[in-house]
């Protein structure tokens, strides 16, 4: 009698414990479905209208059933639309970035891992004073550093150029990169160094037989962190060129905010993804990378 | 550039040859360059912002000092203080927000729900994109034309307003929550990150303890990843103070000169009205924010590891 008593309540127990896990699984999905929702309905909206027929669109509304297909907006929006006078797309805007962006990463990554690597294992009186300077570029606005770029620039006849904005984002990132590569190699044993250094390698040696094969982890963060960066940026784009000299984030601005073109929905529409693309595309093929450059820093 | 190597290989006793010795400055060399560019970028930047802004350049910069007048100007500018109060504003909600968004989510996913890792690309996305990018796109959703307006009374309901951006007492609104929208993944990831730190023998003991999930949470978890809050609150600032490309592409700076800020304000008057040493001023007075965020973040953080040494060690 006592026992199936005691069976009975416990029974009743785990039943309110299993309804409330259930409802508790169940929030927590709903929770997560409604946020997504709001994440992606922007890309949604994007998306969809580089597909409808203008007319549609200025019908029913941009946030609507998609009720006609076209994909006529891409190629224009790529290469015959006009943007600030000129009537050939962003294409060329395109290039710019790419031209831009492509070499800026490379070498403010390889000097990154190049100075993380002098401040790490080949350390000097000083050296850590030196990299505390270093990183203080990280934390700087742009804004202060506008006049100053803009004389160099001048002076050094890089003024409307790629070459130009490519030297502003190696300096820029120079700081960047070189905090994480020196955070990250602090980590590989110096003994390692050691070692190679009784055997008599020397500095190029030891960086190429020990130290670069030890350190994709780092210069997939410092790459995928960036070519978002660079390829994102505005400021310095804006102001140091101008027309078909631009990166695309500027000539995007330009498209979406000229009154002109304010309501060529599905070419604007076009214009963004094709300027949101690349970046993305190294997000989702990087993004568990992506995740950790980003964690790595502050959570430590 | 094996060469290097090869000295150091063969133990030659007698005196140290151009190679040795080329070989002992080779870090050095290396890294100069760098930290000649950096040095010249943060220190000689600054300090030749900082003059410009007590020069009296105009169109052009020049060089003839006239002491703090810029900045008085600055300060007598009803722009500037739109600004300055937009930014206090604008970054206690956009902070506050983000992070508690930002937490939801990364307590949400820590509850071992299926497919954790499509819900932390879906929360993340955002932030590969650009501001540009974001702003260009929710400037049509809040379009009262074709936007969210137009969808809403599509249904029917024909005096329904929605005009975040067309009213300049709530365009400041739309701003936060598109930055909201796009930052509060990159706090879910900081905070999901430390949720995944916590020991799990101490969660454990609490719950053999019969404490309950929320009890947990407040109690323990939280607390332990305190320091995370601060760091993220501090990066969140930052993003806050260099706001500059969401509000020229979301509402660019407008409607009048409601949603002015600071980075704005900065790149009008240097470049579209030709007050270059207002401007600089304007500049030095965002430098002083971030300085104002990141010193005492930077002393903080010397001191916990201060502390923690001297625990450990």
């Amino acid at each position: 009698m006592v026992d199936a008593a005691y069976e009975a309540e416990y029974l009743a127990a785990a039943r309110t414990e299993a309804r409330r896990y259930a409802l508790g699984r169940i929030g927590v999905y709903a929770f997560l479905t409604v946020f997504a929702i709001i994440y992606l309905f922007p890309l949604f909206v994007v998306v969809a209208n580089s597909f409808r027929q203008l007319p549609e669109i200025t019908r029913n509304g941009l946030i609507a059933f998609p009720r006609s297909f076209s994909f006529e907006a891409w190629p224009r929006a790529w290469a015959h639309f006009c943007v600030s006078g000129a009537c050939a797309g962003i294409h060329r805007n395109f290039y710019n970035s790419l031209m831009m962006t492509v070499p800026a990463t490379l070498i403010s990554s390889l000097l990154g891992a190049l100075n993380g690597y002098v401040l790490s294992k080949w350390r000097f009186r000083g050296s850590e004073l030196l990299f505390v300077c270093m990183t203080l570029g990280v934390f700087m606005p742009g804004q202060i550093a506008l006049m100053p770029w803009a004389f160099v620039l001048g002076h050094l006849h890089l003024s409307n150029t790629i070459q130009g904005l490519i030297l502003i984002h190696c300096v820029q990132g120079l700081s960047f990169t070189t905090l994480f590569c020196r955070n990250y190699y602090i980590s590989i044993p110096d003994d390692l160094v050691k070692a190679a250094r009784i055997d008599g390698a020397g500095f190029w040696r030891i960086f190429y037989k020990i130290i670069l094969p030890l350190s994709p982890p780092i210069l997939i963060v410092t790459v995928i962190w960036q070519f978002t960066g660079i390829w994102n940026e505005y400021l310095f784009g804006v102001v140091f060129t101008d027309g078909s000299q631009q990166p695309i984030t500027a000539a995007l601005v330009a498209l979406a905010t000229s009154q002109m073109n304010a309501r060529a929905y599905d070419v604007t529409g076009a214009a963004v993804l094709i300027g949101a693309l690349p970046p993305l595309l190294i997000y989702f093929l990087g993004g568990k990378y992506f995740v950790r450059g980003l964690t790595q820093g502050a959570v430590k | 550039m094996t060469l290097f190597a090869k000295t150091t290989t063969a133990m030659e006793p007698e005196a140290p040859g151009w190679r040795t010795r080329l070989a002992a400055w080779t870090p050095f060399l290396v890294i100069a360059p760098s930290l000649v560019a950096s040095f010249v970028y943060v220190f000689v930047f600054c300090g030749w912002t900082l003059y410009i802004s007590m020069s009296n350049s105009s169109l052009l910069p020049s060089y003839g000092f006239v002491g703090i007048q810029p900045y008085i100007d600055l300060w007598s500018n009803l722009r500037w203080k739109i600004a300055y109060s937009n930014l206090f504003f604008f970054s206690g909600f956009y902070v506050v927000l983000a992070m508690l968004v930002g937490l939801a989510l990364a307590i949400a996913i820590d509850q071992r729900v299926r497919g954790e890792a499509i819900w932390r690309t879906i929360f993340l996305y955002p932030l590969a994109v650009s501001f540009v990018v974001t702003g260009a796109v929710w400037r049509w959703i809040y379009s009262p034309d074709v936007g969210i307006e137009h969808f809403v009374r599509g249904f029917g309901w024909s005096d329904f307003t929605f005009r975040l951006t067309t009213d300049r007492n709530l365009a400041i609104y739309a701003i936060i929550a598109t930055g909201v929208w796009q930052s509060s993944g990159f706090a879910m990831a900081l905070f999901l990150a430390g949720l995944r730190s916590v020991d799990p023998d101490l969660v454990k003991a609490a719950q053999i303890d019969g404490a309950s999930r929320f009890r947990i949470y407040r109690k323990i978890i939280l607390p332990t990843i305190a320091p995370i809050f601060v760091a993220v609150a501090v990066v969140l600032l930052q993003f806050a103070i260099k706001t500059f490309d969401l509000v020229v592409a979301l509402t660019n700076g407008g409607p009048g000169i409601s949603t002015t800020f600071p980075a704005n304000y900065v790149y009008d008057l240097m470049f579209q009205r030709g007050q270059i040493n207002i401007g600089a001023a304007a500049a030095v007075m965002m430098l002083a924010a971030l300085a104002v965020v990141l010193v005492p973040y930077s002393l903080w953080l010397v001191w916990r590891r201060r502390k923690e040494g001297r625990a450990y060690g």
